[in-house]
Formats: C-alpha cells, structure tokens, sequence
C-alpha cells in the first residue's frame, strides 16, 4: 500500500473512529439504546478481536502458517490467565517470538 | 470526606492514564511493522485515540488487507464510543464548542472512570484527568514504539510480529471473563468470531475475513428481554 493510500486510511478512519464517538454525545439517547443495537454493540469487539487474534497467529495472506507466534500466543494466553498486567503480557509475547525466531531461525 | 473522594478519584484517573498510556509502545512499535511511517502511527494516536480501533486498522493492513477493510475494522469496534457517548452525556453535559473537544477522549477507560466516580462533579474531573493523562502517554509512548520500531530488525521483526496477537488478546481477555457482563455469551461470540476468520482465510481477500466474523454476534441470541417484563 502507498504511502498516500495509507495516509488516506489513517484519515479517514480517524475522522470516522470521531464521528462515532460525537454522535454518542449529540443524538438522543433513545437511537442509540435500541435492544437490537444495544446487543450488535455489546457483542461485536468479541468477534471482531477474536478474528484479529486468529489472523493475526496462524495466518499469512491466504495460508495457515504455524510459527513463533503460535508459541507466543500460548505465553500470552498464560501470562493472561495468572493476571499479569498488559505490559508484561506483551513483553513476554515478543519475548518468545524472538526466541523461537533465533533458535529455529 | 469530599477531600479524600477527590483525590481517590484523581489517583485512579492518574493511575489508569500512566497504565494505558504504556501500551501506545506496542501500538507505534506494532504499527511501523505493519508498514506504517512513524508518522502515521503517531497521527493515528493523535487523531483516532480509541487503541482497539487503531490496533484493528493496523492488524488488517499489517494482514495484507485493502483499505476498505481496514477502515472498516476500525470503525466496527468504535461503535462502542457511540454508546459511551449516550452514557457520558448525563453526567457530562459538555455544552456549546466543549461537545466536541469532549467527544475525542470518549473511550473504554474514560467511560470506565467516569461511570465509578462518586458524583457529577468527580465524574468531569475523572473524565479529564483521566483522559489527559492517556491522551498525553499514548501519544508520547507511540512516537517511542514507532520511531524505535523503525530502527531495528532481525530477532525484533518477529518479537513485533508476535507482540500484535497477544495484544488483540490482552484487549479481548477481560470480555471473557466474570464480571464482564455475560461472560460466557462473550466466549461464544469470540469462538464463533474466530472459526469464521480462520475458514475464510483460504478463499477471501485478506482483512476482509475480520469483517466478516462479526457475523459471529448472532451467536449471542435476541436481546434479554428486561426482567420486569416477564416476572417469572
């Protein structure tokens, strides 16, 4: 992607990422608290970073592809569930892929 | 008593800011790795500040993704700030030009710090304490990451490459989990979300299968129907 392409999609999703965040604060509330779109609301970060977590592990392009970041997902999942705070989530993920990275090349 | 409401509230607005603001590193590091400049990172950071979407926007590009889905990811999970926005006002009522400056730092972590604060009063400081404290860290913390990034290569490429997951996951784990309301309608969602994402993969641009995982969120079912309505 060039470089003005990406500086038109870092615009664009910026404004829009905004106008979402305005219109919570212009329109009647009554729009918005709809049952239907209350729930699509609540519901869709699960699915949608759920994908980016899937895609972004065992993808590349059109492959399935098992590597390094398998094995630091496996971590993060870890360190997650014993409660360690983001940071040092993070830093054990990138950790890992380094590690798998140098030993398996 | 007021005295230590308020500055219980401004330690945990301050906290919170110093805590989230840390993550702008991976943000800015994750960013340059998925092809951006520095500079879009930090104006990403600058201009979008909701780190779900930016992180989307990013994962999509950095999967090979188009930009239609890119910019589509990030405005499906920044529909949360539409809701926000609603639960916000009452407590906030920014009038006149302030509605729009407010508008900007309504995100996940302001709403949260807003909506436990004691009053009104506290719920405007926390709002804007909290809110400066982040958008001044995740904005200096991106530069850091993003310029950094830039500078190294070899084992740091796939450390990057491994860190842009685990951040996706860090940002999901909480919604999985008590006392996240209906936890276990999270999962399925989540679950379903990811079967979609991985079955498509073969057959549909990339990115594009990201988007279409939100189908997922008919997993969760109707919505409940209040329990006034239906006494048991």
């Amino acid at each position: 992607m060039s470089s003005g392409v990406l500086w038109t999609v870092v615009l664009v999703g910026s404004v829009g990422c905004y106008l979402l965040k305005l219109v919570g604060l212009s329109v009647p509330a009554a729009w918005v608290q709809q049952p239907w779109v209350m729930r699509i609301v609540d519901f869709v970060p699960a699915a949608l970073l759920a994908a980016l977590v899937v895609v972004q592990a065992v993808t590349s392009g059109h492959d399935l592809v098992l590597d390094g970041r398998l094995v630091a997902l496996a971590v993060a999942a870890i360190a997650l569930a014993l409660r360690a705070p983001f940071i040092v989530v993070l830093l054990l993920a990138g950790a890992t892929g380094a590690l798998v990275h140098v030993v398996w090349g | 008593m007021p005295r230590s409401a308020r500055s219980e509230t401004l330690r945990d607005s301050l906290g919170l800011g110093l805590a989230v603001g840390l993550y702008g590193a991976a943000f800015g590091a994750a960013a340059v790795a998925a092809g951006l400049s520095p500079w879009q990172a930090s104006a990403m950071s600058l201009l979008m500040f909701t780190g779900a979407s930016q992180f989307a926007l990013i994962g999509v590009i950095g999967a090979g993704g188009s930009a239609l889905a890119a910019i589509g990811s990030a405005l499906l999970l920044g529909t949360r700030n539409t809701v926000y926005g609603v639960r916000l006002l009452p407590l906030l009522a920014p009038r006149g030009f302030r509605r729009f400056t407010t508008a900007h730092w309504v995100i996940d972590e302001t709403t949260a710090l807003a909506i436990s604060a004691p009053d009104r009063v506290l719920a405007r400081l926390a709002f804007l304490v909290g809110g400066g404290s982040i958008f001044l860290l995740w904005n200096v913390t991106t530069l850091v990451g993003a310029f950094g990034a830039a500078a190294l290569g070899g084992a740091a490429k796939a450390a990057l490459d491994a860190i842009v997951p685990a951040a996706f996951l860090a940002l999901l784990w909480p919604r999985l989990r008590r006392p996240f309301p209906e936890a276990a309608v999270q999962r399925r969602v989540a679950l379903g979300g990811a079967v979609v994402a991985l079955v498509l993969t073969p057959f549909v641009p990339p990115g594009l299968q990201v988007i279409a995982a939100v189908v997922a969120v008919a997993l969760a079912g109707p919505p409940r129907k209040a329990a006034a309505e239906e006494p048991a």
